[in-house]
Order: C-alpha cells, then sequence, then structure tokens
C-alpha cells in the first residue's frame, strides 16, 4: 500500500481523534494548571424580599463581580501551577491525618475516601465479572441450537438497561420499604435498611455492577469458545479430562487475550464508577473519584463552579487508568513480542 | 389516536378560546425558563393563554439559565427564579431592573412583591415557600401530647410516639446528603442566630451556634427513617401520606400533597403548624419564587414580557390554584394548609440569605454534614472541615483572598 492511499484510509480517524480525545484532553491538560476567576468588589446593597407583615430589607456588604463596558464580568485567568491537584489531593492533610491516627483517618478526605472506594469496587468486581461472564458463555454454548437465540437475547438483557436508569430501578427495589426488602424483611423476620450504612450500599452497588456488565464479558467469551479448537478438546476427553479439567487446561488458555481485554475494558469502565452513586444517592457514604469530578463542575446555586479542580480531579483519574492497565498492557506487550 | 386528540385539543386552546382569559393579547413571541413545580405550571399555564408564550418547566433550569440569559439577544425573555438562583443572573447583569414597567402596568403589585436590590426592583415573587411543622393531629391527641413548638419539645414528643408504637417512625426529615442536608444546618443555624460569614466572605460557622445547629439535628436522626441521608422532600411527603411517619418539617409547598385523595392515606388527619423556634428565630429560613426578565432584549419585548406575566399572576390565576402554593398575589385566601407557612413566617423567619459566597457554602455544607450524622467526625472536626472545604473553594472563585 503506496503511503498517499494508506494516508486516506486513516487520515479521517486520525484527525476525528485529534479533534474528539486529543484536544479536549490538552485543554482540560491546561486548564488544570490556570484558574479563571471574575474579580470582585465589596459594595454595600440594600436589599428587600418579602416578610410578613412588612418587606423585610437588609444592608449588607456583598462582593459583586465588575462588569466590563459591554456589560461582560472581567475574569483573570492565572497560572496556578500545581495547586489545583494539590487541593484536590490534600496531601499535608492526609499525611498529618495518617501520622496521628493511622491509614484510616484518610477515611475523612474526600479524594481518600474516593480512591478507597474506586479501588475495592474495581478490584473486587472484576473478577466477579469475569467468572460471571466464563458463566454465562458455558451457559449459552451448552444450551441446545433451539433455545440458543431466546438463552443470547436474555442474557444480554442487563447489559441493554441504560447505567443510570437500571441503578435507580435497584434503588426502588431496596430502599425504604421496597419490594426486595420487605422480601428480605419478612424472610429474616427483622427490620432491614439497605440504605442506612456504608458496607450495604457498597455491596448493593458492586451486585449492580456485575449483574449488568458480565453479559458483555459472557458475549465477547461466547464467540471466543465458538474457535477453541475441537481436536484438543477431544484428545482431552480420551484422555480422560474432567470437564473441570478441560476447562482450566484447554478452554481458559485459549480465552486469554479475550480475558485480558475483557479485564482491561472493565478496568477503564469501572475505575470511573458514577452512575452508582448518583443512582443509589450515596454521597452521604460513599463517593467515586468520578463522582468528585462531577461534584467539582456542577455550578451550585449562585453559579460557582470549580473548573480548575474538576480538570486536575480528572487527569488524576486518568493518570490512576493508566496505572491500572500497565500490568495488562505489558502482558499484551510481551505476548506480541514472543509471538514474532 | 390519543395522541391526536390531545393534540387538537391543544391547538383548539391555542387557537379559539385561548385569548378569552386573558386582557393583554400578546404578538411578539416570548420564551419563559423555570422550574418545574406545580406552582409554576400554573402560573405559565396562564401566561400562555395570552398567546405566543412558550414555557420550559425544567427542573435543571439553573445550569441554563445563567449562558441563556447571558446570550445576545437572551434565549428567553422571562425566567424563573428563587432567592439563590437570582444571585448569578444578577451579577452577570443579565436581568433588568424593572421599575418603570411597574410603574406603567404593575400598580396593583404589592410592595412585598417586588424584589429590590440597592433600591432598585429587579424580580417579581409571587409566592413564598418555607420548611415548617406538619403533625399527625390525631396521634398527638390520642397521645395527650401538646403541639411542639421547639425542638427539645419535638424530640420529648418522638419518644412517646416512639414508646407508643403507633407509626414507624415518629419523625421525618429531609436529611438527603447534598442541597437538602444544607438546607437542615442553614435552618438550624438561622435560628439559633448564627451569622454565616465575617468580613471578607471569611466562613463563621466553627462555634457553638453551629455545634448547637448539629447536635438538634443528629438527636432529629434518632427518631427517623435509619436511611435518612436518602430521603429528599419527596420521600418525606410520601412516608407521611402512608402514615409511616407523624411528624415532620417539610416544604409548605408539600402541604396540598397531605390532602390529596388520590395518593394520600392520611386525608385531614396532618395539621400545619409553625416551625421549631431555635434560640433566637424559628429553625428555618423564608424562600421566595418570582419572575425576572431579560436585559438582553428590546424595550418592546421587555413591556410585553412583563404584561404576558402580569396576566399569568394575577388573582384569576391564584383563585383557580388556591392550594398550590402560599401566593403572594392578591386574591389568596389562606386556608388551614398554608397556617404553618404564616405563623412560621410571623414569627420573624430569616429570609433565605442567598449571596455568591453563600452558594459554596451550602454545597460544602450538603457535602460535609453527613460525616458528623454517621459517626465518623465529631462536630468542631465536621465543621472545621467544611469551612476548609468552603475556603478552597472560595478561592478558587475568588471570593476569598
Amino acid at each position: 500500500m503506496n503511503f498517499k492511499t494508506f494516508a486516506a484510509f486513516v487520515g479521517p480517524s486520525v484527525i476525528m481523534m485529534i479533534l474528539f480525545i486529543a484536544f479536549p484532553l490538552a485543554s482540560v491538560l491546561k486548564q488544570s494548571f490556570y484558574n479563571t476567576k471574575p474579580i470582585y468588589e465589596t459594595v454595600e446593597v440594600e436589599s428587600c424580599s418579602p416578610g410578613f407583615p412588612d418587606q423585610i430589607c437588609v444592608t449588607e456588604k456583598k462582593s459583586v463581580p465588575k462588569l466590563d463596558d459591554e456589560g461582560n464580568i472581567i475574569e483573570t485567568t492565572e497560572f496556578v501551577g500545581l495547586q489545583s491537584y494539590s487541593n484536590v489531593l490534600e496531601l499535608e492533610r492526609a499525611w498529618n491525618a495518617v501520622k496521628t491516627d493511622g491509614l484510616i483517618a484518610l477515611q475523612s478526605i474526600d479524594f481518600w475516601k474516593a480512591l478507597r472506594f474506586t479501588l475495592t469496587f474495581t478490584l473486587i468486581t472484576l473478577p466477579l465479572v469475569l467468572a460471571g461472564g466464563l458463566g454465562i458463555a458455558l451457559m449459552i454454548n451448552n444450551a441446545t441450537s433451539a433455545i440458543k437465540g431466546p438463552v443470547i437475547f436474555l442474557s444480554l438483557l442487563p447489559f441493554i438497561i441504560t447505567p443510570v436508569i437500571g441503578a435507580l430501578s435497584i434503588n426502588w427495589l431496596f430502599r425504604g420499604d421496597g419490594i426486595l426488602t420487605a422480601f428480605i424483611e419478612w424472610y429474616l423476620g427483622r427490620d432491614v435498611s439497605l440504605f442506612a450504612q456504608a458496607w450495604t450500599i457498597e455491596l448493593l452497588m458492586m451486585l449492580y455492577r456485575v449483574w449488568h456488565v458480565a453479559p458483555f464479558a459472557g458475549i465477547v467469551f461466547y464467540a471466543g469458545l465458538q474457535t477453541v479448537n475441537t481436536d484438543a478438546l477431544e484428545s482431552a476427553v480420551i484422555d480422560g479430562a474432567s470437564r473441570w479439567q478441560r476447562l482450566k487446561y484447554v478452554v481458559i488458555p485459549h480465552l486469554t487475550p479475550l480475558i485480558v481485554f475483557v479485564s482491561m475494558i472493565h478496568l477503564m469502565d469501572s475505575y470511573r464508577v458514577f452512575e452508582e452513586v448518583v443512582g443509589f444517592s450515596s454521597q452521604g457514604y460513599v463517593i467515586s473519584l468520578q463522582w468528585l469530578t462531577y461534584d467539582f463542575l456542577v455550578p451550585d446555586q449562585a453559579g460557582n463552579r470549580s473548573v480548575s479542580r474538576a480538570s486536575a480531579s480528572a487527569m488524576i483519574t486518568m493518570i490512576g487508568i493508566a496505572i491500572l492497565l500497565v500490568p495488562l498492557l505489558r502482558r499484551t506487550w510481551n505476548d506480541h513480542k514472543g509471538g514474532h | 389516536m390519543l395522541k391526536k386528540l390531545a393534540l387538537a385539543g391543544a391547538l383548539s386552546v391555542m387557537t379559539s378560546g385561548a385569548w378569552a382569559a386573558c386582557a393583554y393579547e400578546n404578538t411578539t413571541p416570548l420564551k419563559s425558563l423555570s422550574a418545574g413545580f406545580e406552582a409554576w405550571k400554573a402560573v405559565t399555564d396562564a401566561m400562555a393563554e395570552c398567546g405566543n408564550f412558550q414555557a420550559s418547566l425544567d427542573q435543571e433550569f439553573r445550569e441554563k439559565q445563567p449562558e441563556a440569559f447571558a446570550a445576545k439577544p437572551a434565549l428567553y425573555q422571562i425566567g424563573g427564579v428563587a432567592n439563590s438562583t437570582m444571585i448569578p443572573l444578577l451579577n452577570a447583569g443579565t436581568i433588568r431592573p424593572l421599575d418603570d414597567l411597574v410603574a406603567k402596568y404593575g400598580q396593583h403589585l404589592a410592595p412585598n412583591q417586588l424584589i429590590k436590590v440597592d433600591g432598585k426592583t429587579y424580580a417579581i415573587a409571587m409566592m413564598v415557600n418555607l420548611q415548617h411543622l406538619m403533625y399527625r393531629e390525631d396521634i398527638l391527641n390520642d397521645l395527650g401530647i401538646e403541639v411542639p413548638t421547639t425542638y427539645a419539645e419535638m424530640i420529648e414528643a418522638a419518644k412517646k410516639i416512639k414508646e407508643a408504637g403507633v407509626v414507624d417512625y415518629p419523625i421525618g426529615g429531609t436529611f438527603k446528603t447534598g442541597w437538602n442536608l444544607g438546607e437542615e444546618f442553614i435552618n438550624n443555624y438561622l435560628g439559633e442566630g448564627g451569622e454565616f460569614f465575617t468580613d471578607g466572605n471569611m466562613p463563621n460557622i466553627n462555634n457553638e451556634k453551629g455545634v448547637a445547629a448539629l447536635e438538634v439535628m443528629k438527636a432529629l436522626t434518632e427518631y427517623m427513617d435509619p436511611e435518612y441521608l436518602v430521603s429528599d422532600s419527596t420521600y418525606v411527603q410520601q412516608q407521611f401520606q402512608q402514615g409511616k411517619i407523624a411528624m415532620a418539617n417539610l416544604w409548605a409547598s408539600r402541604a396540598a400533597a397531605m390532602d390529596d385523595e388520590a395518593e394520600s392515606q392520611v386525608v385531614g388527619k396532618v395539621v400545619m403548624a409553625a416551625a421549631p423556634m431555635g434560640s433566637e428565630r424559628p429553625a428555618s429560613s423564608l424562600w421566595w419564587d418570582g419572575v425576572v426578565f431579560a436585559a438582553n432584549m428590546t424595550d418592546e419585548e421587555a413591556e410585553a414580557a412583563f404584561q404576558v406575566a402580569m396576566e399569568g399572576m394575577d388573582t384569576e390565576m391564584v383563585q383557580a390554584n388556591n392550594d398550590a402554593a402560599v401566593w403572594l398575589i392578591d386574591g389568596f385566601t389562606a386556608g388551614p394548609l398554608a397556617k404553618g407557612a404564616y405563623e412560621t413566617a410571623q414569627a420573624g423567619t430569616a429570609p433565605y440569605p442567598g449571596s455568591g459566597p453563600m452558594g459554596i457554602m451550602h454545597t460544602v455544607l450538603g457535602n460535609g454534614i453527613s460525616d458528623y450524622l454517621t459517626g465518623a467526625k465529631d462536630a468542631e472536626t465536621t465543621l472545621s472541615d467544611i469551612e476548609a472545604a468552603y475556603i478552597t473553594a472560595a478561592k478558587e472563585s475568588g471570593l476569598v483572598e
């Protein structure tokens, strides 16, 4: 293929990637080093609002942003270096907390609290998703061809549901005297409040994520199962290998590249856990890194938002994902090199 | 078929008898952006009767409004705001002073409706809203409990109700982490007579008044559904309707739902009373909702928009929707449902102190207080952590040096 043809094929996607991935990333990186804010002046203002029986008027000093001649708010942008990163990480405070009260004290600082949950969530759901996915794949594979279609459809259903909607449904099923909580209460014969402490909420979140993502892993593994060498399987049967041994020594090694692929996708996705926090309104107990970024970014009622900290937090999240992916990428790289 | 019918109905309303209810025939295309609760629906429906008017009722209005009003020309001519959501528009200078229009078309407005900043009218209020005590009269009567007037009495009453075991949980509370929880602290802190800021927008909540406010909140949670950190106003309203709770400080705008026969199992049993008193004031804050008008539109458009808004906020509309809100508009008859709101307001409730710094304070309070309620931190640590979070955010916004 000459260079011109190559460029014509690759060009569009390179342009797309620059436009929609590289450029926004560079922009977020830049914003994390700068801080833009209005210039305020303090003025004494009398403001009146409804009262009973008479209007309530108060005179107080208020910070009002300065406007330019065209009526726009004057803003200044200054380079703040790593200030926003340090505001997110709160390293000094974290260190002092650890020195006096040990690791558990990190739970009082937003970033570390979010990191703790995000990591537990990611690392606990990973093996469950892989095992669940493999289970689903084997189930589909062993189903007779007459019902294969419906089985595939049914097992894919959870994956089709919009994540936030799914999380909200689970929330309503378990919240207060929701149907499933009522059932558990009837079964155990005592009052159960699943949304009254952190660990039950975390458990529900993880169960939900596994339920939601396992079908995806299942369908990928099912595709892989179609290419398992049948000769190898048959010889294993002749050699007297049990079902479990065949799975362990023939099927799983064959699926390894797919397992690595699913693991990578899952690590990237679940490190950005967000829908669960919103859907379960768990902020009072557990927060995630992605939720933290969102919380910085969303404006309060007076219109303030922390764009710099949100950018820094987004960059830190990205670095976190990169670190988590290193072992898997190294493995793929080694396989790649070994194969040639 | 149903869709077609509805469409036909809507069209006929728009074309035929539509202007009958409106004294002003509007020919300028106008749009409004406001919150989506019942009162706004009533008001914008009445505005639509004047023709050429399109209303966006959107619970996320506050995120759209600043940008939409800053556009030239503004994307909406009329906006619906409250104490705090007016601040970004006012700061950016994207809403216009209304004194000329009030003089020309708004002579009938009560002085209470004119929201003034520095002597100029910037908004026309239509209703007030605040949190006040609602209680199950039958339960309190059966157990011989007086109507509580302070939180201490409320907790005393809760103890008796719990012993009697007549409801699942004696107290309900809008303690959902975030805005709701922040608002609960603000109510209590205002009730204790607290000031949120000192000079230079520095935070001022880590003091005995702040601790007192937190302690009251924690004491209340012992009588609440243990899932209080996920319970918002709708949830508390439903707990009332289903007869699961006996008392709550709930928004006046939710009062009508208690007597809604389609939803409520306790019709006629829930009575409205004043919010419990703090050491200085009622533990509540007074909110208003009203309309503002974009600065970035022509004066002709502004005249039309103002007249349409006045038609939407007229006596006729109030009479048709009397129980939807505690209206400030002439023609409102305060029934038993509005009693709690009136008594709370008359007892000297402070207005919600909406401002730029307060926006940040509300957010950090809403995020930070749950650590105290769950027992992860003590009161002083909680408050000092909240102050630290406030300072970080306020520095980033330029409000604190």
